[in-house]
């Protein structure tokens, strides 16, 4: 391998941008704690930028045209799981949702089958622990025995993958907003659980 | 008015205040978690490359131990660290890399045979050894000896966080999701808990404990560009330095990631450096080489940062819209283990750079992306001037990580000191000390004056806007107490930054309500952030040396016989503008290790007197130790194990190391 390897000639940053595109959302919005509220739909006008996320345009909105909207973001790095929305019909996270991959008129809406906090804030995790409670989605193990000072217990370097494989779930709800089945059935316990299930059951 | 009473009021819901809730809990007492967000949604789920912990299982780990994972973290520390907690801390790094294992953690594990790995640039082939076959698996990083950094694949705090929260589900901790603590309650030498905010109704609750945790993470959202999540705004630092009693340790030693990505400041693993991942200029020129021959890519975060930034001020970078960055070049470690073993960063660069990192290099350039300093404790984790106070991980200053921490140490830390001071704080509240004998008035009072400051805010129209405040605080941050420091840049920050404190007693709000309210939310954290902006400015401002992470251009020699001392900052009075300032020294004469060279970065500092007596003292002690085992030795020289809690004494035992 040589020291030096020629560079990208260009990359996405790089990239030379046309006319900004104006973006509209159209905003579903409600504070269920506020008797006043009525659901109903704003629609905020900003310009796209290059590399624009969703995270960015709200944040946008937010600091310009309406302090208000609620929503949640924590990582901004599709790792967390906490900005599920329905985005133009589709749940999926919004921080790694680029506003380039979607069409002008963007429609943003809560997920489903959770409580709604405000706006597009929702509380999946209340959902997720009870989920957890209920099914007990831990590895039940007499670990306090472990004595700590001597070596791990071997496991198949393919086993652990595969577990990873599984536990590589972030909760974001999304697969229970999409679960017609989950939305009926305040009982079904959706695939994100089958997943945390799966998980304790192959360290177990 | 609420009151809710509990044993242990843990703040934050990461790793660090997760892991003393299990501990608290299993020695038979109540703890309950204040978190902003749902506990599985922490920074700490940010940890990608690994956790350090000398287990030694891979080829090149052997040889590792606790001496050697010592001596890194203290050299990485640039001679900052609490030397005995970072003993305390290495000897108990591979008993939570086990513990973890046993609570479901799927660690990345050894495959015994050859396999082909970058060393360097080169393609290596290693053999594992047959009875390493299915041990938990370390990869290399910045700043080690050995190969120590235990991890799956590069998703670490992910796999971390969901079972250590999962352990807490099971051991039944409530979580008090979407709640925000907003003063503690305390009479000037003793913690009761805090006045706590419900960020969906806008209820105000006391909850009123016998200890209280700090582990609200790290400060990074004071800086404009960083790696940290949006919840990493160092209110738990802030919270501590508004008791006025409670002291910030260090917090001028802040570090910079060498590779956030460019410019979005998402950060992609020190792993892809560990992992053979080389950093290339403008013209693709592989540059670390030039500055850093021992170490290259692999020195410690803060020199790497430094010349990756000296490199672009000589022109080197490349161009973009967006300003000046540099290149990592992943794509020589081959599709296969960018898909397995980074796919974290493989998705990262498809989902936010459009690229793919098996055939693309990824623009990257230093973020701010760790804070060293913190709530000052005792090795226990306890404020020492205010009792009941304890804080853990990236929101204390313990301290492990002095001026610089080390990639791997700090996932680690969190799981080590929740398990230590978890221990100290059931021992606390088992002594008369942790006797509850409080006033109700000073319940009442301290909630009416949290109530009597947002009903203030909800109905000011004052001028100012707190997100223009914020984001000109993050501004001046990242432009002036940035990787590069000079007294004049830093005197104007402190100006501005205490022209923004002032102006942020006029913010108003345009949205009025009680409930989820993000405006009122950004308003009264502006306010803290910019004391604990203040707190880092002023305090680098202050120290006239260059030390790890922080580095002065006007003085940029390492002053061990001025500033071998730690920064405690409070804030006395409510209506100051500026932190106090005192100092604690380290000292050398205690010192397993005395200051030297760290082995990579600049090599001229001005001694401590006393390092050249401590050295030779050490050469006799050494001497006179000879032929007894390492442990005897170390306990001869610094002994450290009477400090840890019982429970976690006791050697670890190793391939080549084992236990009768």
């Amino acid at each position: 391998m040589s020291d030096t390897a020629p560079a990208p000639s260009a990359t996405a940053a790089a990239t030379a941008a046309g006319p900004a595109r104006k973006l509209r959302f159209h905003v579903l919005r409600h504070d269920p704690h506020d008797p006043a509220s009525v659901p109903h739909t704003d629609v905020f006008e900003i310009d796209e930028a290059a590399g624009m996320t969703l995270f960015i345009a709200l944040n946008e909105i937010r600091e310009t045209l309406d302090a208000s909207l609620a929503f949640d973001f924590v990582c901004r790095a599709g790792i967390c799981g906490s900005c599920g929305m329905v985005i133009n019909g589709r749940p999926t996270l919004a921080c790694r949702t680029l506003t380039k991959d979607l069409p002008t008129d963007i429609m943003l809406a809560p997920l489903p089958a959770f409580e709604l906090i405000a706006d597009l804030s929702v509380n999946t995790g209340k959902w997720m622990r009870g989920m957890s409670e209920r099914l007990e989605t831990w590895v039940h193990s007499l670990d306090e025995d472990v004595d700590l000072r001597r070596i791990e217990a071997p496991m198949d370097p393919d086993l652990a993958d595969r577990i990873y494989e599984l536990d590589r779930c972030i909760e974001c709800g999304c697969c229970v907003a999409a679960c017609g089945t989950a939305r009926m059935r305040e009982d079904f316990v959706g695939a994100a659980s089958s997943s945390a299930t799966t998980t304790a059951c192959s360290v177990a | 008015m609420k009151v809710i009473y509990t044993d242990v009021l843990v703040i934050g819901g990461g790793l660090a205040g997760l892991r003393i809730a299990i501990g608290v809990r299993r020695r038979g007492h109540d703890a309950i978690i204040l978190s902003l967000v749902p506990a599985k949604r922490s920074h700490s789920k940010a940890a990608q490359g690994g956790m350090q912990a000398s287990l030694g299982n891979v080829i090149k780990g052997q040889g590792d131990n606790e001496d050697v994972h010592f001596e890194d973290t203290v050299r990485g520390s640039d001679w900052g660290a609490d030397q005995q907690v970072v003993r305390m801390f290495v000897n108990t790094a591979p008993k939570a890399v086990r513990e973890l294992a046993a609570w479901g953690v799927p660690w990345s594990r050894v495959r015994k045979g050859d396999r082909e790995v970058i060393i360097n640039g080169q393609k290596v082939t290693i053999t594992e050894r047959d009875e390493a076959h299915g041990l938990i698996s370390q990869r290399d990083f910045g700043g080690t000896k050995k190969w120590r950094t235990c991890h799956v694949s590069d998703g670490t705090g992910h796999a971390m966080l969901q079972a250590v929260a999962d352990q807490a589900i099971a051991s039944g901790v409530p979580v008090h999701e979407r709640t925000e603590a907003l003063a503690l309650i305390h009479d000037g030498s003793r913690c009761f808990g805090a006045v706590v905010r419900n960020l969906i109704t806008g209820e105000l609750t006391a909850y009123v404990a016998k200890a209280t945790a700090i582990a609200t993470g790290g400060a990074g959202r004071v800086y404009r560009v960083t790696t940290n999540a949006v919840i990493c705004e160092g209110i738990g630092a802030a919270l501590a330095l508004e008791t006025g009693v409670a002291a910030l340790g260090n917090m001028e030693a802040v570090q910079f990631h060498p590779t956030g990505i460019f410019p979005a400041g998402i950060l992609v693993t020190e792993g892809c450096r560990g992992d053979g991942g080389l950093l290339r200029d403008a013209s693709g020129h592989r540059f670390m080489p030039d500055y850093e021959p021992e170490k290259k890519e692999l020195a410690s975060r803060d020199v790497v940062s430094r010349r990756m930034e000296e490199h672009i001020r000589k022109g080197n970078g490349a161009k973009s819209r967006f300003g000046e960055h540099l290149w990592l070049d992943i794509t020589l470690l081959g599709e296969k283990h960018i898909k397995t073993q980074l796919r974290e960063v493989y998705e990262i660069c498809q989902s936010f750079l459009g690229t793919d990192p098996t055939r693309d290099f990824i623009a990257v350039r230093p973020a701010q992306h760790y804070t060293m300093g913190g709530v000052r404790t005792k090795h226990t984790g306890e404020s020492p001037t205010l009792r009941g106070l304890f804080a853990a991980g990236e929101a204390a200053c313990w301290d492990m990580h002095g001026f610089n921490r080390l990639g791997g140490n700090s996932v680690a830390e969190t799981v080590v000191a929740g398990m230590i001071v978890g221990e100290f704080i059931a021992d606390f509240i088992e002594s008369p000390q942790g006797d509850l004998d409080i006033p109700t008035a000073l319940i009442r009072e301290a909630v009416a004056a949290e109530r009597a400051k947002l009903d203030a805010l909800l109905a000011s129209n004052g001028a100012e806007r707190a997100e223009a405040l914020k984001a000109e605080m993050q501004q001046i941050m990242t432009d002036k107490v940035g990787i590069f420091r000079t007294g004049a840049d830093l005197e104007e920050a402190v100006h501005r930054l205490q022209a923004l404190l002032a102006r942020s007693r006029n913010i108003g709000l345009r949205t009025h309500s009680e409930g989820p309210n993000p405006e009122l939310v950004t308003a009264y954290r502006t306010r803290k952030m910019l004391k604990v902006a203040l707190c880092i400015a002023n305090g680098a401002l202050a120290r006239t040396e260059s030390r790890g992470a922080h580095f002065r251009e006007d003085y940029p020699r390492r002053d061990d016989a001025q500033w071998l001392k730690r920064t405690l900052a409070t804030w006395k009075d409510p209506g100051d503008t500026l932190p106090s300032f005192a100092y604690e020294p380290l000292d050398v004469n205690a010192m397993e290790l005395p200051p030297g060279w760290r082995g990579y970065g600049a090599k001229d500092y001005l001694d401590h007197p006393d390092t050249a007596r401590r050295a030779e003292e050490l050469t006799r002690l050494r001497e006179r130790l000879q032929g007894a085992d390492r442990h005897a030795v170390q306990a001869g020289i610094m002994p450290y194990e009477h400090l840890l809690p019982e429970r976690f004494r006791g050697r670890n035992e190793r391939i080549d190391e084992r236990l009768p």
